[in-house]
């Protein structure tokens, strides 16, 4: 039977603590839409996928309030467009475009998989698509985009690193009048996963079913506040509370997704266990390691307690749902967290600390504003750092980095709602360009060899 | 299929009337309620059987929201699953 208790703390959760379903999101196999035909192909596209979603955002609503827990976004991602856009040429952006149009029809926010794999090199369409992302980026509005350059099994792609690298910055250029937001959409992966539910960087993989429900909960709120009423506990017992926690929370990410799938007659994928941020007050994964001891967040201390917060999150919640997949790991963007906005601003928080932290958590360099005098190739050289820490650590690692163009540090980028605002990050002066420049493919590391 | 109500706020005549009027229009039946009273503030628990609701479930609960708008508290309809996965193994 259920007690006052328990209820009150479910509310108070919701209400005070900021717990909510960050998305649902949608995958859609977009295998059977290929097409010599551009035109045919992108018609072929747009059917599928305001067919296949066009009770999604219905649904999600329905159960916000019948369970009384937010569902902050809906969202759909979609096969590689590269795949589907090899066999027929031209510009790919019409695929954008499908995607954009199809993403307003039914009323999602992001789309995400406009995207190529090219970790051990490029194969038809590829380049293609990549040359033509910050075209892609800027004429449409709820695109996202993604690139995986390496993995623990290929090794890096050097190559497409460097190309990365002007990408980057050429759709930061293209945006400038929108605070350089097409870099924001923008991720490049190592390791990138095929069933994750959380933008920009969710695809939908090759190996997944037709059609999928993914769920991706966040609670950084409910976690600080638990933690908060244990002033004197020692890190064990923190762990403990977080374990705890993070069941909890992603029960709720079980159920809502369950339901979703059973009225949306779609199967039902994984739960992400993410502790996903969002700039507002009490929501914050920065928050959580000052309350476990920091005084900043950044400063030493850190990578040891989001390794805690990372570990226990994963432990709490591999009990509570049937499968997890996705990223499943602590966020760390900057521009998206009260806490490490303030730890930005402060100097506490460098780009370096933050790369030491993608070694211990999910995902990697995320929302990170640089001077718009940052050349391509350093992009470039920050990929590789942070692929490289993904290919040895047999972990994803990602890098969504935004060059403010016009600006040096000091100022910031603002873009408002969940996306936030980042102040402009230092970086190194020191050119890698002799490195990039080199080409190839960083082999594969021993790790991959486990057959 | 169950429901619980929770309703928190300043004390006042007639909350309980008010929630179990608005339970009785719809169809939903009273289980169990718990209330308590702290200093002056009202806080209350119910549990209704909604399997033969008239409306909406959705509806019953902007219903509900709404009242407690007008009376200045704070009430939340929710399927009794989501305590249910979340405190129960």
């Amino acid at each position: 039977m259920l007690n006052a208790y328990d209820i009150l703390e479910t509310i108070r959760m919701i209400q005070d603590e900021c717990l909510d379903i960050r998305t649902i999101t949608m995958g859609i196999s977009l295998l059977d839409c290929i097409d010599s035909d551009i035109n045919k192909a992108c018609r072929k596209v747009y059917d599928k996928i305001t067919k296949k979603s066009k009770d999604l955002v219905k649904v999600g609503a329905d159960i916000e309030k019948e369970f009384g827990i937010p569902i902050i976004n809906k969202r759909i991602s979609v096969t590689p467009i590269a795949i589907v856009s090899a066999a027929c040429g031209g510009s790919p952006v019409l695929f954008a475009k499908a995607l954009d149009e199809a993403a307003k029809a039914v009323g999602v926010n992001l789309i995400g998989g406009y995207s190529a794999l090219v970790q051990k090199g490029f194969s038809a369409g590829d380049r293609e698509l990549i040359e033509s992302i910050p075209e892609a980026l800027s004429v449409t509005e709820r695109v996202c985009s993604s690139v995986n350059v390496g993995s623990t099994k290929t090794g890096i792609n050097l190559d497409a690193c460097k190309i990365m690298g002007r990408i980057i910055k050429e759709c930061a250029e293209k945006t400038v009048d929108k605070a350089c937001f097409g870099a924001a959409k923008l991720v490049v992966f190592c390791n990138a996963v095929e069933d994750n539910p959380f933008m920009a960087g969710a695809f939908h993989g090759v190996g997944e079913p037709d059609c999928m429900i993914n769920v991706g909960v966040s609670g950084p709120g409910v976690v600080r506040s638990a933690l908060s009423k244990y002033p004197e506990a020692d890190i064990s017992e923190i762990a403990d509370i977080i374990k705890k926690t993070s069941y909890k929370i992603t029960r709720i990410g079980q159920l809502v997704g369950v339901t979703a799938s059973e009225r949306l007659n779609v199967p039902f994928g994984i739960v992400d266990l993410s502790l996903a941020p969002t700039p507002a007050v009490g929501d914050s994964v920065a928050h959580i390691l000052e309350e476990i001891g920091l005084e900043r967040c950044g400063t030493h201390g850190t990578t040891a307690t989001l390794a805690l917060l990372n570990d226990a999150v994963k432990k709490g919640g591999v009990m509570a749902c049937s499968r997890i997949g996705g990223l499943s790991g602590a966020f760390i963007p900057v521009s998206e967290d009260a806490g490490m906005i303030d730890a930005a601003k402060s100097g506490a928080l460098t780009v370096e600390k933050l790369e030491a932290m993608t070694a211990v958590c999910s995902v990697g360099l995320d929302m990170i504003v640089v001077p718009g005098d940052t050349t391509p190739d350093t992009l470039a050289a920050i990929i590789a750092d942070e692929a490289a820490i993904g290919m040895v650590n047999s972990k994803t690692t990602a890098v969504r980095i935004i060059p403010a163009i016009g600006k040096q540090v000091g100022e910031e980028l603002d873009w408002g709602g969940l996306f936030g605002c980042g102040p402009v990050m230092p970086l190194k002066k020191e050119s890698a360009s002799k490195f990039i420049n080199r080409g190839g493919q960083i082999p594969a590391p021993m790790q991959s060899l486990k057959n | 299929m169950r429901a619980v109500i929770t309703v928190v706020g300043k004390d006042a005549v007639g909350i309980l009337a008010k929630i179990s009027g608005i339970c009785s229009e719809y169809n939903a039946n009273v289980i169990e309620v718990t209330q308590s009273v702290l200093q002056d503030m009202f806080a209350m628990i119910m549990l209704v059987d909604i399997s033969k609701l008239s409306i909406e479930f959705g509806a019953l609960s902007d219903k509900m929201t709404a009242t407690g708008d007008e009376m200045g508290l704070k009430i939340h309809t929710m399927h009794e699953s989501v305590f249910n996965c979340m405190h129960h193994i």
